[in-house]
């Protein structure tokens, strides 16, 4: 795990080159504490700072592939680098290292930018082709690993993140407002856009070749594809699916235990994370290192499940208390990490967890990420069928009542309220026929906060139709797919992708050299849970089934059986004590502020701060809202207002 | 309270807590709160805190109903009949 940056074309290099290099590394440390390395050469800068996991000794980058014809540097872990390296040998190759990066700049000469193709892992990719004068660059299937770059004086920059290329690049310091749109409704901006002008960011499951003429091709190597509904099934019964999946699950563990250094893992409580845990003590490691975060109130905190888990499994568990005081104290930390606005603060207690993490001594975790995508675990899935069934009968007296089994968790839902269930959960009832009718209900809901933009700003998000936009993404296939799987596609690339593993994911983790590892988003068992008919991932109403039954012998039944409980944080509320909001949310929100920045309608922050600060912000989309404005307004702060000071290098909130 | 002053107290909360704005034409008194999109997942329990904070009154589960909550004028015929009953 570690941090990359770079740029190809342009001249013999200058000591400005390595200068530039350097500020642009500087700023990735938190990523790659333990070494660095640059390599500049006529037509290309590599720069990388690196979190040591495998290989210590020898795996230093950049690294050749012997001749100097191939340089990499990588971010990430190719979890199959043992099997490639095998292979690679027996063809010939000669290794110098014991590093999984080796096994890319040799896969490169072999099968050319069809190397991706046979990595299994997570990873961002540089490598350049000194012969032809080529760059590639390549992200995960997934998009567990960021990759961004930007076009300026006549190079290709690009960088592990987006503070390491405005380092390089102080034009594209600009908000774009395509970009804040995209997070204020999908949860974060949607690939290629960034939050910034003229930085894009690198689809999961792309490879950008960038020629020695400046010409460059964008191919999609692999994506979440599923089979035509109706299609004959390819299994002979869910018992052997059952089977087969548990198997794969724990060949994905086994993988991805692969490290030079101790490997722990996240337990929440909820059937993912205690699967995995589960699956690892399978896999051999008969004590495992567990950490969790509790809160002060019910309705966040699942301290009872994870100690049933504990003390079944027989972990060394370690909890992080987090209170909502210590939100709004790290909130300000986390925007500088996540380079994107949050719509919630769950992003937070991952962060101050991954710094325990750290100062137990570890620096990898395999968590029970992807499962809700990968096996319909969301209530959004729920919601959509009951909606569909609804839909096709709207005059039935009964047939929403059936959502009254959802959000039972939610003390204000709307199913407390049965007279107003009906007329609330019947908007959005005529996109029935629209691909992405899943989703209508939650952009609808995160819309609400485009409505305290400013008014130019405003305006260009009332023409925004996101339903058009994400239709647009879909593949041509998709129209074929039953509904659940266009539904858990959508859901893949547009919160997954573009919240979850990163500002949730990738960045909380990194930001305490933390590498995060997801054995549910392994391509193989992606792939396989693809082919499954929905009815096996959504029996009736009840989500993750045959997960349930794959990881049953292995869990406590009360544990294999829970109900989703969704991972949440107590918002707008923790940025108040007594009334009175943090500091930094008085200076940021204050009308003079807010005018300055131009971004948000100064009258109406001020009355949605009122709301807030008596305690009244009930709603998702007040909340939402709330914590959309204070992360932008501190996005803006940092890396438009202060950027002449800013440019320091992010601190390991962990390591120090 | 006169009936006046029952819609002006509604029409003031919704302006100002749910809609966010001190723009009075933005709210017809006979628009549908749903479909203006103006309460969202939990507004309606905002409404009830409303009624019953404001008109000393207690909203029974039965009555939170879009026929009584769904408009400004909804609302205060609600309030009009529940104090005269």
């Amino acid at each position: 795990m570690c941090g990359l940056a770079g740029f190809a074309g342009g001249a013999a290099p200058t000591p400005e080159d390595r200068r530039e290099l350097q500020r642009m590394a500087a700023t990735l440390r938190h990523r790659g504490p333990d070494a660095h390395g640059i390599h500049l050469a006529p037509g290309i800068g590599l720069a990388h700072t690196r979190l040591s996991i495998i290989d210590p000794a020898t795996g230093q980058q950049p690294l050749h592939d012997g001749t100097g014809a191939v340089w990499t540097v990588f971010n990430g872990e190719i979890f199959n680098y043992l099997e490639l390296r095998e292979e690679l040998q027996r063809e010939g190759y000669a290794f110098r290292t014991r590093s999984d990066t080796e096994v890319i700049v040799h896969l490169y000469h072999r099968h050319g930018d069809r190397f991706v193709e046979r990595l299994n892992g997570q990873f961002a990719i540089a490598l350049w082709d000194a012969r032809r004068q080529r760059l590639v660059l390549a992200r995960d299937r997934a998009g567990i690993r960021p990759l961004y770059h930007a076009r300026a004086r006549g190079r290709l920059w690009f960088a592990s993140e987006v503070k390491a290329l405005l380092a390089a690049l102080p034009e594209c310091a600009r908000l774009d407002p395509d970009g804040l749109v995209q997070a204020f409704t999908f949860w974060g901006p949607a690939d290629p856009d960034t939050l910034f002008e003229g930085v894009r960011s690198l689809p999961p499951g792309h490879l950008l070749a960038v020629e020695a003429d400046g010409s460059q091709t964008l191919t999609r190597y692999w994506d979440w594809e599923f089979p035509d509904a109706g299609a004959p099934a390819t299994f002979a019964s869910l018992d052997e699916a059952v089977d087969e999946l548990r198997a794969l699950l724990l060949d994905a563990v086994r993988l991805q235990l692969r490290a030079d250094v101790p490997v722990g893992a996240y337990l929440s409580g909820g059937l993912d994370s205690s699967g995995i845990v589960a699956l690892v003590r399978q896999a051999g490691i008969a004590s495992v290192r567990t950490f969790s975060v509790t809160f002060d109130d019910d309705e966040f905190d699942e301290r009872e499940q994870q100690q049933a888990m504990v003390r079944h499994l027989g972990t060394e568990h370690t909890t992080v208390h987090c209170t909502r005081r210590d939100i709004a104290e790290a909130f300000p930390a986390l925007v500088r990490h996540t380079e994107a606005p949050v719509l919630r603060t769950a992003p937070v207690p991952l962060m101050l967890l991954s710094g325990e993490v750290r100062r137990s001594g570890y620096k990898v975790v395999l968590t029970g990420e992807g499962a809700d995508e990968v096996f319909a675990g969301y209530d959004l899935f729920k919601e959509a069928k009951v909606r569909r069934f609804w839909a096709r009968r709207p005059d039935s007296a009964w047939r929403h009542l059936l959502l009254g089994r959802l959000y039972g968790y939610l003390p204000h839902s709307p199913v407390g309220t049965p007279g107003f269930a009906r007329a609330f959960f019947a908007q959005g009832l005529e996109h029935i026929g629209r691909p992405v009718f899943a989703h209508a209900p939650r952009w609808a809901t995160s819309r609400r906060a485009l409505a305290f933009l400013s008014p130019d700003l405003r305006q260009r998000a009332m023409a925004f139709d996101p339903l058009a936009f994400q239709e647009r993404r879909l593949p041509p296939d998709a129209a074929r797919w039953a509904p659940l799987s266009r539904d858990q596609y959508v859901e893949a690339k547009s919160l997954m992708a573009g919240y979850l593993l990163s500002s949730q994911g990738d960045r909380v983790a990194m930001a305490n050299s933390v590498e995060g590892r997801f054995p549910f988003l392994d391509h193989r068992v992606v792939e396989f849970a693809n082919r499954l008919p929905p009815r096996w991932k959504l029996r009736g109403l009840t989500e993750k089934h045959i997960l349930r039954k794959a990881l049953e012998p292995l869990l406590p039944s009360a544990i294999a059986r829970r109900a989703k409980q969704p991972y949440r944080a107590p918002d707008a509320s923790s940025f108040f004590e007594d009334g009175r909001p943090a500091d930094y949310v008085a200076e940021l929100l204050s009308p003079p502020r807010i005018r300055d920045a131009g971004l948000f309608d100064a009258d109406k922050v001020a009355m949605l701060l009122a709301k807030c600060r008596r305690g009244r912000a009930a709603g998702f989309g007040d909340n939402q809202a709330f914590v959309g404005i204070v992360s932008t307004m501190l996005l803006h702060d940092t890396f438009i207002r202060r950027r002449d000071a800013a440019a320091p290098a992010l601190r390991a909130t962990g390591t120090e | 309270m006169t009936e006046t002053a029952i819609r002006e107290t509604i029409r003031g909360h919704i302006l100002e807590n749910l809609m966010f704005t001190d723009d009075p034409s933005r709210l017809p008194d006979d628009a549908s709160l749903l479909e203006m999109g103006v309460i969202d997942s939990t507004g309606v329990l905002e409404l009830v805190l409303l009624m019953e904070e404001n008109f000393a009154m207690k909203v029974q589960d039965a009555a939170i109903i879009p026929e009584n909550f769904d408009s400004v004028d909804r609302m205060v015929s609600f309030v009009l009949r529940s104090k005269s009953a």
